[in-house]
This record gives structure tokens, C-alpha cells and sequence, in this order.
């Protein structure tokens, strides 16, 4: 009676796999209370005292590179919030210019011209088969070797790239600026809606818009316009060399520019290799018959191979920018202040509270991946086939 | 005459080849000439510094180069390349770290093994690839022996441990630690266990979510907190096993990529044969599945391996690390580009020929598929 029992207990698959599962959640939860009891005992032995009260105490410590006000007396939260945007505006920053960088590679790799194709290829391969930290390391230690701020190098005239970063003009942004950028942003609404409704009318008369010159004309001349009518109300504060630092002006520091070259040359190569796969996979009978269909080849290109192209290249797109963004905590080993330098290191170091800070930032970096993942999925959707299931 | 006609359809073949590749119409011919001037004007400079007008052992003088006061570019600047003594001075570091110079043989005769341990895995029609599979299973204790030492050698701790070794320790070690936990990951997570595949789908997004950096900070400042008293693994382990986890995440989507490949028909037919789970699973899913995950496994790996370079930051000497040691030394400070570039070689080197290999595999697979 009772052999049937456990006979049918492991012959039947559903009380089988009901038995594993119990076993294996009950072995999680052994793992999980031990390791918790371990922690508990060895942080109360070593005196580490737990809890997130050290976020309201003050860090103690400064941050070079910042976009919002930072100084020593500022709280640990804060400093967070530094290093957060920090790495935002890194992956952003990365993220816009390797995709340029990518699918210029990308476009030169698929060119009939041998030779330009295989610089392009030899760009490839020696970029993805050196390790991202060591690149940045080499740009760094070439910024850090150009020459003293006394003899920079200008650039246009009004920049200034020195071993202390790039000295460029600040923007002064006076009364009426904001009138500008509405006018920009109230611009592209514009031309967003008036889009549509001339392609309706090209649907219905087939006259075809020059939809694209229009729209750009709008966007580029309204906050032109408005400037002037305005009166101008922006200055720039130009960089002048006083003594040996320059003085007025912005400066982009070299552990910036160092991230953003690294990074981006370093995922330019990856994204160029989907961008080629993806051209490579519309198939030559779309451009064939769209060429028989009579249309020029900058068409063929904008309407026919781009869209069908985006569908491939969208979904490994996706996980470039997440490995950017997550390569951006690289900035630690040459001082670049984002999220893992400033609080997970720093701070860490000052309050030893190990655990919360590097929960709080996993979970940070978890919910940016999980952010780009949803805009990307969103924007893969749109592009994907519709209609035929 | 026949050969002559067939040497006139020869040269035109060329003729034809640089026409229609080279200067096919006026904007390709601009591109051309302009790529050439662009290589002339990179290639020249980067081989003049590297080779020509560069230092090896001697300076310029005849001296040989003790420190960085004997290069040829220190002593009349601006008119000579690199200083590569650096290289030569340092270059049991760059192979063996810290470890001790009389037993470097011990690291030497592993790196010779190495090779004959992996070749049976890469490739498949070697002769005795049975023997060398064996071989494969039995390397990990010879090299754990002639490394760590233990009766008959002496022990040399994995603090000494650098360069090369730790970078190859962490690649290899990491790879064939997360091979079997990824293909659990990657079984678990197409499961029909709601629970099994949702722990199996939290690991590996949870780790494919951070960046490696955290992962080695936190084994390296949490794992101590973790374990009792007397377990206190040293810093090359601590970084084993983050290297490990994050390889295993990345391996089992791969892997899964290959599962989802497999057609449902191969399961139902193994199902009406009378095989169960875990016979389907071994012997007619996984070999079908883990050939056509190959490529894809073999991108992660090098991935890992270039990731290796990471535990520099939490203080381990790999490659890149004792490159960074060597330029902190005063006697060898700033010759950063022959160090980094070096490095870079050496990375590329195994980086690229891993990837030609992923390359050849996906050909070869094409074609027994056709």
C-alpha cells in the first residue's frame, strides 16, 4: 500500500514535479537563511552596524565631475544622485555616438570599394578584440599626455584641448532663452502633425510633398527666427588663457572624453556588425524590384531596405546599448565619477555599510537595463511587421 | 598560343579586379586614392614608431636599456619611436605575475599542456580525440597541482600569482566551471517547473542586469560575510567565482538559444521511443543543441575573456595589471603606448583567433546541414 503510494508519487508527473519543486524551494530557502544567519553573526562580530541611516549623513569627500552642485557636506544620498547622473549622461552620451559611429562602420563595410571596406573591417577587428578597459585606459593616458594647458591646442579657435580636458565655450543663456526652446520643441510638434496630414493628402491625391524638406526647414528655421526676434538672448563665455589655467568658459574633463571614446569607438564595432547583418539581410529582390519599380536608389535605401533592415537590427541593437551602459561603470579604474566610483566605491569605503550600497546599486543598474530594454521593445514593435500574424 | 591567351585572361582578370573593386566610377576612385593616402599616412607613422625607428634591447648608442633613461627617445626626443625594453625587462611578469622565478618552469609546462587539453574539445576529427577528451578531464588536477604546488613542489600562493597566468587562470577556469551550471541554468529556465524556471529566470537576468564590476565587488567585499569562520577564500577565488556566475548567465542564453532551435518533433519522437526527461535531454537534445549554440558560446567567451582584464580594479595583477605595476615603477614610468599596445596585442591575439574559430565552426556547420 504504501510502496504504491510513493510509486505513484515519482511515476506521476505531476506530483513528481510538485515533490522537486518543494524540495528545491526548500533547499533555496535553507541556502538563503543560512547565508543571512552567517551575515548577521559576522557583521555583529566585526562590529559593522547595518541599516540605511548613513544615506542622511554627509559624505565627506568631493566629486570633480558633476551636474548637479556637490560639495564635502553633502549626504551620501546625494552623492548617489551624482554618480547616477553621471553614468546616465556617459551612456547617453556613448550610446548617441556609437550608434553614428556603428552604422557609419556598418555602411562603409557593405561599400563595393575594397579597400575602404576592409580599413573599416580591420577598424572591427581590432577594436572588438581588445578589451573595452584597457582602450579607455590607452585614450585616457593619451589625453593625460597632450600638452600643458599653456600650450593647448585650439580648435575652431574658441576650444582648447590640453592635458586638463577640452576648454570650450560656456552657453549664457539670458531672458527670452526659454521662449526659444519652446518654440524649437512647439516646432517639431508642428511638423509631427503636419506630417501626417500631408501624407494623408498624398494618399488620397497622390501628389507627392517634399515632406522632408519642409518639415526640416520648419524645425531649423522657427527657433532662428524667434532668436533674432528675441534679441539674441544667448552669449557664450569664451575660454581665455590666464596664467597657466584657463579662465571662463566649461571645461570637458579628460576622464569624459576618455569614457566617451572608449566606450563608443568600443561599441561602434559591435553595432556596425548588426548593422551590416541587417542590411545584408533584405534580400536583393526587394532592391531589385524596387529599382524595376522605378525608384531612385536613396529611396530604395529610405524605404524599402532601412525599414526591413531595422526589424534585424533593432533587437541586438538593443543589447549594445545595454552593455554600454553597463560598461560605463568602468570610469572607476580611471576616476571618472559615476554610480560604482563615487558611492559604491568612496562610500563604501567610508561607511563599510558593504551590503546596502552595493544592493542599492545592482538594483540601479538593473532598473536602467530594464528601462532601455522596455523603450527598446516598444520601439522594436513599432518597426516589426503588422498585420500578417 | 594557348598559353599566352590564358595569361592575357589572366592579367585581365586582375586588371578587371582592381577596375571594378578599386575605381569603378569617379567617387570610388576619390574614396580609393583617399584611403591610400590615409593608410600611407597611418601605416608609415605607426610602423616608423614601432619598428624603425624604435628601441628593442639597445639604445641608438649601443647601450643596452636597464631603465627608461636609455631609450633612444628620452635621451634625443622627438626623433625615435618606442622603447620596447620595457617589455623585455618585464617580461616574466607579463607571464607569470610575482611568481617565483626558479619555479616558473611549473607555469610554463602548463601553458604547454593547455593546447593539448582543448584541442580535443575544439576539434572533431583529430586522431585519438578520445584520449585527448580524457586528457581534457584529467587537466584541471595536473595544472591545480603544478600551479598551486602541494607533495614534491612547493607552494606558491595565488597572491603571487600574474600577468598571463591569472588572465588565462580566470578565462580558462571561469569557461569550464560555467559550461555545465549554464546548461542547468539553460534547462531550468524552458522547465515546465513554474518554480525551477523562474529561480533559473531571476539568476540569469539578475546577472545579466549588472555590470561584472559589481559582481566582483561584491565577491570580493560580501563573500567574507557570507561564509563561516573558517572558509575565507583568497582574492584570485573570490574573483573565480563572479567570473564564473556572470559567464554561466550569458552561456545559458546561448545555450537557450540553441534549445529553441531544436524542433519539437526530435522531443516527440524521443518521447514515443520510451525515453524519459532526462534521456531525451542527454542524448538527443543537448548534442543537437549545443552544436548549434557553439558560435554563440564561443562570442561569450571571448567576451569573458577580454572581461577578465576587470579584476585589476578589484587588485589582482592580470596582464593589464602588471602592465599598470610596470609603468608605476619609476625606472619604466611613462612609456605607456609600448605597454598598452603590447597588451592589446596579446589580447587580440587570443580574442581574434577565438573568433576565426567561431567563424570556421559556423561554416562547417553550414555545410553538414546542407
Amino acid at each position: 500500500m504504501q510502496t504504491s503510494l510513493i510509486r505513484k508519487i515519482i511515476f506521476d508527473e505531476k506530483s513528481r514535479s510538485l515533490l522537486v519543486q518543494t524540495l528545491v524551494i526548500g533547499l533555496f530557502a535553507v541556502f538563503i537563511y543560512l547565508i543571512v544567519q552567517q551575515t548577521a553573526y559576522n557583521l555583529e562580530k566585526r562590529g559593522i552596524s547595518s541599516g540605511f541611516d548613513f544615506l542622511n549623513m554627509s559624505a565627506g569627500y568631493d566629486i570633480s565631475i558633476r551636474l548637479i552642485p556637490f560639495t564635502s557636506e553633502d549626504t551620501h544620498l546625494r552623492a548617489y544622485f551624482v554618480g547616477l547622473l553621471n553614468t546616465l549622461l556617459i551612456a547617453i552620451c556613448g550610446c548617441f555616438l556609437a550608434t553614428i559611429l556603428g552604422f557609419l562602420v556598418g555602411i562603409i563595410r557593405l561599400s563595393t570599394n575594397w579597400l575602404f571596406r576592409n580599413i573599416a573591417y580591420v577598424y572591427v577587428e581590432f577594436t572588438r578584440n581588445v578589451p573595452v578597459l584597457l582602450q579607455i585606459i590607452l585614450y585616457y593616458s593619451i589625453l593625460l599626455h597632450l600638452p600643458k594647458t599653456k600650450q593647448a591646442i585650439p580648435i575652431f579657435e574658441n576650444f582648447f584641448l590640453s592635458n586638463r580636458g577640452l576648454f570650450s565655450p560656456s552657453p549664457i543663456f539670458k531672458d527670452g532663452f526659454s521662449i526659444v526652446a519652446w518654440s524649437f520643441v512647439l516646432a517639431i510638434v508642428f511638423t509631427f502633425f503636419l506630417k501626417k496630414s500631408l501624407k494623408k493628402k498624398q494618399e488620397v491625391s497622390g501628389k507627392q510633398y517634399p515632406i522632408f524638406l519642409i518639415n526640416s526647414a520648419i524645425i531649423i528655421f522657427t527657433p532662428i527666427f524667434v532668436y533674432y526676434i528675441m534679441g539674441r538672448p544667448l552669449d557664450f563665455e569664451l575660454p581665455v588663457l590666464k596664467g597657466f589655467n584657463f579662465k571662463g568658459g566649461m571645461v570637458i574633463k579628460p576622464e569624459f572624453i576618455g569614457m566617451l571614446l572608449g566606450l563608443s569607438i568600443y561599441t561602434a564595432a559591435f553595432i556596425s556588425e548588426t548593422v551590416r547583418s541587417g542590411i545584408i539581410s533584405v534580400s536583393k529582390g526587394q532592391r531589385e524590384a524596387s529599382q524595376a519599380l522605378g525608384l531612385k536608389s536613396n529611396l530604395v535605401m529610405r524605404l524599402i531596405v532601412i525599414p526591413q533592415a531595422l526589424r534585424v537590427i533593432i533587437p541586438p541593437l538593443t543589447s549594445q546599448y545595454l552593455n554600454l551602459t553597463k560598461n560605463s561603470s568602468l570610469g572607476i579604474a580611471i576616476g571618472y565619477a559615476d554610480l560604482v566610483h563615487g558611492f559604491g566605491g568612496i562610500s563604501l569605503n567610508q561607511t563599510g555599510r558593504a551590503i546596502e550600497i552595493m544592493l542599492m546599486v545592482m538594483l540601479t543598474y538593473l532598473t536602467i537595463s530594464l528601462t532601455i530594454s522596455v523603450f527598446m521593445n516598444i520601439y522594436n514593435k513599432s518597426v516589426q511587421f503588422k498585420g500578417n500574424a | 598560343m594557348t598559353s599566352l591567351g590564358i595569361q592575357n585572361i589572366s592579367r585581365n582578370k586582375y586588371y578587371n579586379w582592381i577596375i571594378k573593386n578599386l575605381f569603378s566610377s569617379w567617387t570610388n576612385s576619390l574614396i580609393t586614392i583617399v584611403a591610400l593616402i590615409f593608410l600611407y599616412e597611418i601605416g608609415s607613422f605607426f610602423l616608423n614608431w614601432a619598428v624603425f625607428s624604435a628601441d628593442f634591447r639597445v639604445n641608438f648608442n649601443g647601450e643596452a636599456i636597464v631603465d627608461r633613461t636609455y631609450c633612444s627617445k628620452n635621451i634625443m626626443p622627438g626623433e625615435y619611436g618606442a622603447c620596447w625594453a620595457i617589455i623585455y625587462a618585464r617580461w616574466n611578469q607579463f607571464m607569470y605575475g610575482l611568481y617565483p622565478i626558479e619555479e616558473a618552469w611549473r607555469v610554463n609546462f602548463v601553458y604547454a599542456l593547455l593546447p593539448l587539453a582543448i584541442i580535443g574539445i575544439l576539434f572533431d576529427k583529430i586522431p585519438f580525440r578520445k584520449y585527448f577528451i580524457y586528457f581534457t578531464f584529467i587537466f584541471p588536477f595536473i595544472a591545480y597541482f603544478m600551479l598551486y604546488g602541494g607533495p614534491g613542489l612547493s607552494v606558491v600562493g595565488t597572491n603571487k600569482w600574474g600577468g598571463l597566468l591569472v588572465t588565462l587562470f580566470l578565462g580558462v577556469t571561469g569557461i569550464g566551471l560555467a559550461f555545465p551550471l549554464s546548461i542547468i541554468l539553460a534547462l531550468g529556465r524552458r522547465s515546465k517547473m513554474p518554480i525551477i524556471k523562474s529561480l533559473c529566470v531571476v539568476f540569469i537576468e539578475f546577472i545579466r542586469g549588472v555590470p561584472l564590476i559589481t559582481l566582483l565587488f561584491t565577491a570580493n567585499v560580501m563573500l567574507p560575510l557570507f561564509l563561516p569562520d573558517g572558509v575565507n577564500p583568497d582574492n584570485l577565488l573570490r574573483a573565480l567565482v563572479a567570473v564564473t556566475l556572470f559567464q554561466s548567465a550569458y552561456m545559458a542564453e546561448a545555450i537557450r538559444g540553441g534549445l529553441q532551435a531544436i524542433p519539437k518533433g526530435q522531443i516527440e519522437a524521443a518521447q514515443s521511443l520510451g525515453l524519459n526527461y532526462w534521456q531525451t535531454t542527454r542524448k538527443i537534445i543537448l548534442p543537437q543543441a549545443l552544436k548549434i549554440a557553439i558560435p554563440p558560446i564561443v562570442n561569450t567567451c571571448i567576451g569573458l575573456f577580454k572581461d577578465t582584464s576587470l579584476v585589476l580594479i578589484i587588485g589582482l595583477f592580470d596582464l593589464l595589471g602588471i602592465g599598470r605595476a610596470a609603468l608605476a615603477d619609476m625606472t619604466w614610468t611613462k612609456l605607456y603606448y609600448e605597454v598598452y599596445v603590447f597588451i592589446s596585442l596579446v589580447f587580440f591575439l587570443f580574442c581574434f583567433g577565438m573568433s576565426r574559430y567561431s567563424l570556421y565552426l559556423e561554416k562547417k556547420l553550414k555545410t553538414d546541414n546542407s
